[in-house]
């Protein structure tokens, strides 16, 4: 034994136990494997939530250095991504400027003309500003970030954004920084607005980009309330240098002094900008993720024979994420931080590691036997696969670890979280999944013991679904007869795929889930990340109204967290910072206070526009949009993801216009624009927009309605208020809707048992009036199949042996119910015995006739205990011993010799039975006995009927001594017999007055049937209460009808003669010998050898229209042409004997020794669908229409919708049904069906299909 | 058929096998369907490749996806069809049918590892190019020991490879497109590798399509 088989060995006996334990322990282990995830996904919770919004870093101004690249052990709170210097200082200038005091000669354009004009001042102001410390002269021109040419894609904003030079971004853009231009301008919302993009726009614009400050915060607008202009002046600049800025600084406050300014100026915001994924990267991601899905569609779709395929593939799926969450998290938890992009490599980390472990494992452990318990079958699956899991894992391991030894950091991180994940998938695979599958497993097991129970299985299903009101209560104890639909486990629906889907999809509403969800974690990201500053938008909602008001004076002002603010306002940056002596107190310019102040306040309208400075203007690029200085960046090539900005405090600058100055900028056309007319047209832009949303949003709404509508009309073929019959079927609760939702009425169908043999039925014969049937032990009956009465019973003359005396009694015609009073018949109630047989010297009491549905479900034990002891003679009762039986029997005999009438049909063809050996045995087990030698005419009871026929009111019963006997079948005796052959009569034919027997030796023997008529044909003596024409030519019972042998074909088959079919002229073999031979029914005549088959012929089909079908042992089904003998199609359907075929117009309907019904096509020989039935049942098919087909199960039979495959109703026959499989059913004309039920009959109407046919 | 496909068949599948009666059909059936997923494939990869600029979506961003010329998808998918027809066609000519892991889901894994190994080649920092060659090279052997095992499919991708490496060099020495940076003997040494991970992985689909147009044929050599 090598060292690899002794491993192999281990590994295998280690897997079995840890199959074992799993499957006798699930509940700890699961709940064990959760809190392991769970324990390891901890670490993950320190981990920032992806997200793209920017992170920011305050730090104060006083002391700021340039951090260094290389981290600095532990500075605090600093984040990992503050190294080095920024891509760019961002020195905002924001200036507020108002013509004050408003006259009311000036014209709304005054509000931004004069205001907007004075940015050429400032930026003139900016640009010459110059400090010279002594170190050197330091300009703008030195310090701001000098940009190139912006990107090709940007033509158009080339007039507007700088290029070649110092980015400094103001409203000035617009007129190419020329006060001349300005000033010639004659509309300038007109220049402002042609820059904007049409449509809507989410990101930064180019107008908030010049003015620095959102669009209605600016105040150039014709209807501006406040009358304020607000706009930025935003330097970039590229280096620091705190001396110029704060020169400058003083330099502008000193220039326009701000009053009520108490901006705090000591701290600095660091912007950390994420990764941004644009659709270049985006499109490989999706293309990947694509990619995973139909990895994972394709893998989970191979899990099969499982309870639920879908609780499976989850907890497959579940196995592989939480095993890559679990790598993360144990990772980090070791120190390593990953870099990588998460959602770029995740895709490769789920195909690296993959789910075919899982399926591995659930194959191997569903292929173990079905009958083993549960926990052995876990743990043998387990142990087969254990090797090749092991093999897989240790190749995969290698392969990974040669990719550690690349040396490249990026793939030795990949390959890190791979083993980690290969491992803890392993860990999952081996206790998370193994455990689910012996659940499911054990689940299965527990659904195939409910199904082997049918009296749970009857009962309605308690199932409460969500659409299902039950508008009565339940039915309390449902008749054993009740037809219910069966669970939805147990059926086998073949429902189309898409519907199946789009029921899933109902039922688990998971669509609606799936977007609650989803709606919950955007909401959830949003308010995380968020990106449009909503938090500093409440903030300044909250200062705004703040009790206290001057929220922006002074004190802290009232963030909600929107930054990290170093405690306490700080000292005064002011004075510290200043190098030109700055006023503390900057006094305003007197003419602008004298002026605020003298201005008589009009009607409403502030003549004074109020300039006031609050907290939300202190760090007022918080309201642009998160995207705005990465776009600004982005038009000149530069990015800014993974890097960071540093925006330096803001320099306030207060301007204050006179009217005058107002007057004297004014363009000439500016007074063109009228004033507002009134104060309500202000909102008009807003709500033009609000209505444009909404008129957007109806469209949005009517067209999902639209497609929803077509998507119905696609996914919902049946058309269910169209079709009548088809509406009135469903309305019945013929067709299975209880899945989804619709609760079908319980139907009031019950099957009818005809009761009255004592041993399990063999042979059923049927010409649509009168049925036939022939049990085990040689008993024939006749039955009405419109009131399932019992007509007659052959052995009149039968032995029987009496339980009660244990003697072998001569039962003279016990169930012999006269035909020729059907009152006593039609009751059923009353034994009808004694009336007429007074002529018998035992008139009987028994009751034959099927007693009403009530009663049913008691075994019918009659026919073994014999309860009419008045019908014995006296000494019957005495208990004598056995050994008196015989001649208690000659007793009887004697005097029922004695007082037997003559019958007058009887006399020629029937002798008394004791011209053969007085009593004769017979078995109730009906094994065959020997024949013993007889007369002529003598009907043989000892050898079994093999086949019977049926047609008008003559029973062909072909016995297993050869003899061919015909029965009449209202009186009950026979008319003639044949014995010219030896061989027992396998299969008998009986069409027009031919009889064709095969035998057990191949040979087919052609019988005609001679009727000599005394009284002339067609006379038919039925009673007179049922006097319905049978469909056959009848032959009264006066006729003389001789049978003879016409033609014997010796060789017809070498081997026996499995199938004997006639339809059309034509009589149809089938034998073990693999050929199908067709003959001609005048002439005897073999038309045809059909080869083809592999294997014997199990199943013939032959009908009017000359279709030809068999099935043989091999499992292949041949459509055969009758009129020329060649082969139509050649299908392989079953794996074993094909036990039965049906033909429709349409389709051929086949059951296999594999309990499956496969339909094919019949013209193209393509199998449209197949049916799974349940083990052990299925030999049997009916068609009933063109629609409906029909099989027998356990105790059971089903009925199908055949153009869906549809399990229509399925019908218990009796109480309890275990082990008894309905093996022959035979389809009656009046759309009833009869099938064999161990002794009993069942006769099964169908209502929805009588509609229909009328 | 299967056990499980003759289980669930549905009716649906019966009017398709009839449409698809001739075998003449199928090859192009098949020769579009791998046409398509080579210059989907092409077009994708080729995205990778471009290096980003910017963060904000450019306002040519349709562009960038047909940022090479127009040729490379076509040509791609040219070569990619007949590279998936030849394959199954070698198979048959050898007489030895491919039967490692012919599955849907090992052909997806197979695809994502192919997308996987571009994406490597493109974002992936490597110290110099013999080390990013060798790893490729690697890769691209891990993938056919991983998704093929045979030798016919190795054998056929080394060759195609290499002819593929020796035409972008003729193009490239007819000045038809550069390369950024040439770096052994003035080709890309990653490139032959790529090729070869891309023939095994079209090879791949190639025989998986061949199967299931097989199952059609058997099926209705059933039926005849």
């Amino acid at each position: 034994m090598t060292v690899r088989e002794r491993l192999r060995e281990k590994i295998s006996a280690a897997f079995y136990r840890h199959g074992l334990l799993c499957a006798s322990y699930p509940v700890p282990i699961i709940l064990f494997t959760s809190a392991s995830i769970l324990a390891c996904c901890y670490p993950l919770l320190r981990l920032p939530l992806p997200g793209t919004g920017p992170v920011e870093f305050t730090t104060r101004v006083r002391d700021y250095t340039v951090p260094s690249h290389e981290p600095q052990g532990d500075l605090g709170e600093q984040p990992d991504w503050y190294r080095g210097p920024p891509v760019a200082y961002i020195q905002p200038v924001l200036v507020k400027a108002a013509v004050s005091p408003w006259d009311s000669t000036l014209v709304p354009v005054d509000v931004f003309r004069s205001p907007l004009g004075r940015v050429f001042s400032l930026l003139e102001e900016i640009r010459n500003h110059v400090h010279d410390d002594g170190s050197g002269i330091r300009s703008l021109e030195a310090l701001c970030l000098q940009v190139t040419d912006l990107l090709p894609g940007l033509r158009r904003m080339q007039r507007v954004l700088p290029e070649h030079g110092c980015l400094l971004v103001s409203p000035g853009n617009y007129w190419q920084n020329q006060r001349e231009l300005f000033d010639s301008d004659p509309d300038l919302l007109k220049t402002v607005h042609q820059h904007e993009p049409k449509g809507l726009h989410t990101s930064a614009t180019l107008r908030d980009l010049l003015f620095g400050v959102p669009v209605k915060h600016t105040g150039v607008s014709l209807y501006s309330r406040k009358r304020v202009v607000t706009y930025t002046i935003t330097m970039v600049l590229g280096s620091y240098d705190a001396r110029f800025l704060s020169s400058l600084r003083a330099r502008l406050r000193q220039l326009h002094p701000s009053v009520n300014c108490s901006l705090r100026e000591d701290h600095m915001v660091h912007v950390h900008f994420k990764e941004e994924i644009g659709m270049a990267e985006l499109i490989p991601l999706v293309t990947t993720y694509i990619i995973l899905f139909a990895y994972i569609y394709f893998s989970t779709r191979k899990i099969d024979m499982v309870k639920s395929k879908w609780g499976l593939a989850l907890a497959a799926v579940v196995t592989v994420l939480s095993s890559l969450l679990m790598s993360v998290g144990l990772c980090t938890l070791f120190g390593l931080t990953p870099t990588l992009n998460g959602g770029e490599i995740f895709p490769y980390l789920v195909v690296v590691i993959g789910l075919e472990n899982v399926l591995v494992l659930t194959k191997s452990v569903v292929s173990t036997p079905v009958d083993l318990e549960v926990k052995l079958r876990i743990a043998q699956g387990l142990s087969n696969e254990s090797w090749s899991i092991m093999k897989n894992m240790a190749t995969e391991l290698c392969i990974i670890l040669i990719g550690y030894f690349t040396l490249v950091p990026a793939i030795q991180e990949f390959c890190l979280f791979a083993v980690v994940g290969l491992v803890s998938d392993f860990f999952l695979q081996m206790f998370f999944f193994t455990t689910v599958l012996s659940i499911d497993i054990r689940r299965m097991e527990l659904a195939d013991l409910n199904r082997r129970l049918p009296a749970e299985a009857g009962m309605p299903l308690p199932k409460p679904g969500p659409l299902r009101p039950r508008e009565a209560p339940p039915p309390p104890r449902p008749s054993p007869h009740t037809i219910t639909l069966q669970t939805p486990a147990f059926r086998n629906l073949r429902l189309p795929k898409r519907l199946r889907v789009v029921y899933f999809l109902a039922r688990t509403r998971l669509a609606q889930r799936f977007i609650m969800v989803g709606t919950v974690i955007w909401i959830g990201i949003l308010a995380y990340t968020d990106p449009a500053g909503l938090r500093t938008y409440l903030a300044a909602q909250v200062s705004e109204q703040s009790p206290l008001g001057d929220g922006g004076a002074g004190g802290l002002p009232p963030h909600l967290g929107v930054a990290p603010v170093f405690p306490g306002p700080g000292g005064d940056p002011v004075g510290t910072l200043s190098v030109l002596p700055a006023p503390a107190e900057p006094t305003p310019l007197p003419e602008n206070q004298s002026q605020g102040h003298h201005g008589a306040p009009g009607e409403g309208v502030p003549l004074v526009p109020q300039i006031s400075w609050g907290a939300e203007d202190e760090e007022g690029w918080r309201r642009l949009s998160f995207r705005h200085w990465p776009s600004l960046f982005s038009y000149y090539n530069i990015t800014l993801a993974k890097r960071y900005i540093s925006i330096l405090p803001v320099i306030p600058i207060t301007l204050h216009l006179s009217p005058r100055e107002a007057i004297e900028t004014r363009h000439p056309q500016d007074t063109r624009h009228p004033p507002p007319p009134s104060l309500k047209t202000n909102d008009l832009p807003a709500d033009l927009t609000l209505y444009k949303v909404a008129a957007l949003g109806l469209a949005a709404g009517v067209l999902l309605v639209l497609l929803l509508f077509c998507l119905y009309r696609v996914l919902c073929s049946r058309n269910y208020g169209q079709n009548g019959v088809a509406h009135g079927r469903r309305r019945r609760g013929d067709l299975p809707c209880d899945d989804y939702g619709y609760s079908p009425p319980i139907s009031e169908i019950s099957p009818l048992l005809l009761c009255g043999h004592s041993m399990d039925i063999e042979c059923l014969a049927s010409d649509g009036m009168l049925l036939a049937s022939c049990c085990l032990a040689g008993q024939i009956r006749v039955w009405d199949t419109q009131t399932g009465d019992c007509l007659t019973v052959i052995p009149k003359h039968g032995l029987r042996r009496s339980s009660s005396s244990g003697c072998w009694e001569q039962r003279d015609g016990w169930d012999a119910v006269g035909v020729a009073e059907p009152e006593n018949l039609g009751g059923g109630t009353e034994p009808g015995g004694g009336v007429f047989d007074e002529g018998e010297g035992y008139p009987l009491r028994r009751r034959t006739t099927p007693r009403p549905a009530l009663f049913e479900n008691q075994p019918d034990l009659t026919p073994l205990i014999d309860t009419n002891f008045d019908s014995q003679p006296p000494s019957h009762l005495l208990l004598t011993p056995p050994r008196d039986g015989f001649d208690f029997g000659g007793l009887v005999e004697k005097a029922y010799l004695e007082h037997e009438p003559p019958s007058p049909g009887l006399t020629a063809s029937y002798p008394s039975p004791l011209s053969g050996p007085p009593p004769q045995r017979r078995r109730s087990l009906g094994y065959i006995q020997p024949p013993a030698p007889q007369g002529q005419e003598t009907p043989d009871w000892e050898s079994a009927v093999w086949a019977m026929e049926l047609r008008g009111n003559l029973i062909a019963a072909g016995r297993s001594n050869g003899k061919l006997e015909l029965w009449d079948a209202v009186e009950g005796s026979l008319r003639c017999s044949n014995e010219d052959g030896v061989s027992g009569i396998t299969a008998l034919a009986f069409l027009n007055n031919r009889i064709v027997a095969a035998r057990l030796d191949g040979s087919l023997d052609f019988f005609t049937v001679d009727i000599n008529k005394p009284l002339g044909l067609l006379q038919y003596r039925g009673p007179p209460g049922r006097s319905n024409m049978p469909p056959s030519p009848c032959y009264s019972s006066e006729d003389v009808i001789s049978c003879q042998l016409t033609r014997s074909v010796q060789c017809a088959h070498q081997k026996p003669i499995t199938v004997l079919r006639a339809a059309a002229g034509r009589v149809v073999t089938g034998s073990q010998d693999h050929t199908v031979r067709v003959y001609r029914l005048e002439d005897s005549c073999c038309l045809f050898t059909l080869q083809g088959h592999s294997g014997g012929i199990t199943a013939i089909y032959i009908d009017q229209t000359m279709v030809l079908a068999s099935g043989g042992q091999d499992g292949a089904i041949c459509l055969w042409d009758v009129l020329t003998g060649s082969r139509v199609s050649h299908v392989y359907g079953h794996r074993g004997d094909v036990t039965s075929l049906v033909c429709t117009t349409s389709c051929v309907i086949s059951s296999g020794l594999d309990d499956l019904i496969c339909i094919w096509d019949r013209s193209t020989g393509i199998k449209l669908y197949s049916i799974q039935q349940e083990v052990g049942c299925g030999a049997s098919l009916g068609v009933i229409s063109e629609s409906l087909l029909v099989t027998g199960g356990q105790g059971c039979v089903s009925f199908w919708d055949l153009n869906f495959g549809d399990l229509l109703q399925t019908v218990y026959l009796g109480q309890s049904s275990d082990g008894q499989g309905v093996r022959q059913l035979v389809v009656l004309n009046n759309a009833a069906i009869v099938c064999d039920f161990g002794s009993e009959l069942s006769l099964v109407y169908v209502p929805s299909v009588l509609e229909k046919l009328d | 058929m299967s056990r499980s496909g003759s289980g669930q068949t549905d009716p649906s599948r019966g009017p398709y096998i009839a449409v698809i009666t001739n075998r003449s059909t199928t090859l192009v059936i098949r020769g579009f369907m791998l046409f398509s997923i080579g210059v989907f494939l092409a077009l994708v990869l080729n995205l990778l490749q471009v290096q980003r600029n910017v963060t904000l979506f450019p306002p040519d961003v349709i562009s960038s996806i047909f940022s090479s010329a127009w040729w490379v998808p076509p040509c791609c998918g040219t070569a990619s069809a007949i590279i998936g027809l030849l394959y199954p066609c070698i198979d048959c000519r050898l007489g030895e049918p491919h039967k490692f892991k012919r599955e849907w889901s090992s052909v997806m894994r197979c695809v994502a590892v192919f997308v996987g190994i571009n994406h490597a080649s493109a974002k992936v920092d490597f110290a110099n190019n013999v080390q990013l060659s060798l790893t490729l090279a690697a890769l691209s052997i891990g993938l056919w020991w991983t998704f093929d095992r045979s030798r016919s499919g190795f054998g056929l991708g080394v060759v195609i490879a290499l002819l593929a490496t020796l035409s972008t060099q003729l193009l490239v020495y007819n000045g038809v497109f550069q390369y950024t940076s040439p770096d052994f003997l003035y080709i890309r040494s990653w490139l032959p590798c790529i090729f070869f991970a891309g023939v095994i992985t079209m090879g791949n689909i190639g025989r998986q399509l061949a199967l299931y147009e097989c199952k059609l044929m058997s099926e209705k050599t059933h039926q005849d």
